[in-house]
């Protein structure tokens, strides 16, 4: 089987998420990558080093710039032609591409899969995770969205795979980018830390929310991540959400501070190695998940902690 | 200008789901069902919208069982205009609810497509994207704000880095976010007027679309399951675990 793989690239460089995507791809027979966007030769430079990858399609195009997929499913389609699976990261992008490309192929898409049964089986959580569902594909191609927690990073160096123009199929005109608020980041990536520190609607407000959690996390080397009641009270931005339809994480630690433990948060973290849970109400459902417990007022026990460390 | 809204009934969004003994599937006998949250809020955008007067009709469309019309009644009483049931006992798979979608469109021939990013029971996420491949017109999804701005809309996506921007010509079709709005409780007046707005019966036969599924789900198992496990007396106690871990040093 020859896969594709949808290779996600910011800056120049290559997305985490691409190389768990490469590891499933690798499950199911031959890796080639596809790298679309503007000036993009370094980062398929860098794709053809990633450890398996055997083909390097990169399509330079302006068009291509901003991953709109109304301009790049075309050009995944046309190379579908010679390739039985396309593989993508369950990021933002991943998400938005795949199904477009799945439509245009007449596939059903299977998405964010944990594990590859064969060659068309797999399993994928459903339910927020409350189930998981081991499912049987019959469309002759596959198109697959990855998670990334469930499967290893693939090297990223190593390989040799060759490096081959294609064209691109230009601007569909449906669609342009604006502009976009990307948050700089002082901290590690929440989907590729080992350490997560995150705050729930129990920290108050926003300066709140800084004052305790962002030191605590420093301390740590941590990523921060916050409860979707933390985001919609407007604590810290949208991309800090961890959950079923946020971030989906499994750090070696995360620590649950004011979280009470919802189901659509713990979705986003529950196969995380160690789960601490500091939070007042002995009764939160987060301690039934937790594997080390603090029934405490986090005003008093956060900073305590944070200077203790 | 149009918008149509596609809505799922699912498992109520409190309600824990249990996976069934004989490992088919998810019990649903009994269980709590409702609107899927992120279509309440498509429905709330589309309302807003002709609130506003960018929109001039407000058409929801489902497609499921006959209890569906419950779902297609709650967003008649949230302030939709009229509702369509293509009533099926099949599980439709997202490739064949967009393509019963996309036929409905050709009908309608609606300027907005609002719908929610996905279904909180089989998480997919994909119904929007595949529709509007179908129908080759543009998507702005994960959408944390719209504006119609003449024959083109602009929509803000939450995206993993924070937000973007792009706008799209119209038709397009948008799949809704959590933090797009939030949406109205239907009023007791509200809720018995949607008892008369009209809502038409069609089958995906009348469409003639095949919904056949291209997935069989082999088997549904529980998660591993994680247990409780101890609870420290205080901040030092904790220090401790977290040196022994090698988190702390």
């Amino acid at each position: 089987m020859k896969t594709l793989v949808w290779v996600e690239h910011e800056g120049g460089a290559v997305k985490d998420a691409t190389l768990s995507a490469v590891t499933a791809a690798a499950k199911l027979g031959e890796v080639h990558l596809l790298v679309a966007g503007e000036n993009v030769s370094g980062v398929a430079d860098a794709a053809a080093k990633i450890a398996g990858v055997d083909k390097v399609h990169v399509a330079d195009d302006a068009a291509l710039g901003h991953a709109l997929a109304e301009n790049v499913a075309p050009l995944v389609v046309q190379l579908m032609a010679d390739h039985d699976a396309f593989v993508a990261p369950a990021t933002s992008n991943g998400k938005n591409l795949a199904p477009r490309v799945a439509a245009l192929l007449d596939v059903m898409q299977i998405s964010d899969i944990l594990s590859v049964e064969s060659e068309d089986t797999f399993t994928r959580p459903i339910y927020a995770g409350n189930a998981i569902a081991t499912v049987k594909s019959k469309d002759a191609k596959k198109v697959i969205t990855v998670r990334g927690t469930a499967f290893e990073k693939a090297a990223s160096e190593g390989g040799s795979g060759t490096v081959e123009a294609v064209a691109s199929t230009g601007d569909a005109g449906l669609s342009s980018f604006v502009g976009a608020e990307i948050a700089k980041l002082e901290r590690p990536e929440l989907t590729s830390a080992k350490v997560i520190v995150s705050g729930g609607r129990a920290l108050k407000d926003g300066e709140t929310f800084e004052q305790l959690i962002f030191p605590l996390a420093d301390k740590l080397g941590a990523a921060v991540g916050a409860s979707r009641a933390a985001v919609d009270a407007g604590y810290v931005p949208n991309d800090y959400q961890v959950g079923q339809t946020g971030k989906i994480v499994a750090p070696e630690v995360y620590i649950a501070i004011g979280i009470s433990g919802a189901i659509q948060h713990l979705a986003g973290m529950k196969d995380s190695k160690t789960i601490i849970a500091i939070n007042k109400d002995e009764d939160a459902p987060i301690f039934q998940v937790a594997d080390i417990g603090l029934v405490g007022d986090l005003f008093k026990v956060v900073p305590e902690l944070t200077e203790k460390l | 200008m149009k918008i149509l809204v596609p809505v799922k009934r699912v498992i109520d969004y409190n309600v824990k789901p249990r996976v069934k003994a004989d490992g088919t599937g998810v019990d649903l006998a009994n269980v709590k069902m409702s609107m899927n949250p992120f279509d309440e809020i498509a429905v709330e955008e589309a309302i807003r919208l002709k609130e506003k007067g960018a929109a001039t009709e407000v058409v929801a469309v489902s497609i499921g069982v006959a209890k569906a019309q419950e779902t297609l009644r709650t967003a008649l009483a949230m302030g939709a205009d009229r509702a369509i049931l293509i009533q099926t006992d099949d599980e439709v798979e997202p490739l064949g609810v967009a393509k019963l979608l996309a036929k409905v469109q050709e009908e309608e021939a609606a300027g907005l497509i609002i719908l929610g990013k996905q279904a909180i029971d089989d998480d997919s996420n994909q119904t929007g994207q595949m529709l509007a491949a179908l129908l080759g017109r543009p998507q702005g999804t994960f959408a944390s704000k719209v504006e119609v701005e003449g024959d083109a809309v602009s929509v803000t996506r939450e995206v993993d880095g924070g937000l973007e921007t792009v706008k799209l010509t119209t038709p397009a079709i948008i799949t809704t976010d959590l933090r797009l709005n939030e949406p109205r409780y239907a009023s007791l007046p509200n809720i018995m007027k949607a008892k008369s707005k009209p809502l038409a019966t069609k089958t995906p036969a009348d469409y003639g679309v095949d919904i056949s599924p291209r997935l069989e789900t082999v088997s549904v198992a529980e998660p591993a399951k994680r247990s409780a496990g101890v609870k420290v007396a205080d901040v030092d106690e904790l220090v401790t675990k977290l040196q022994s871990m090698g988190v702390a040093a």
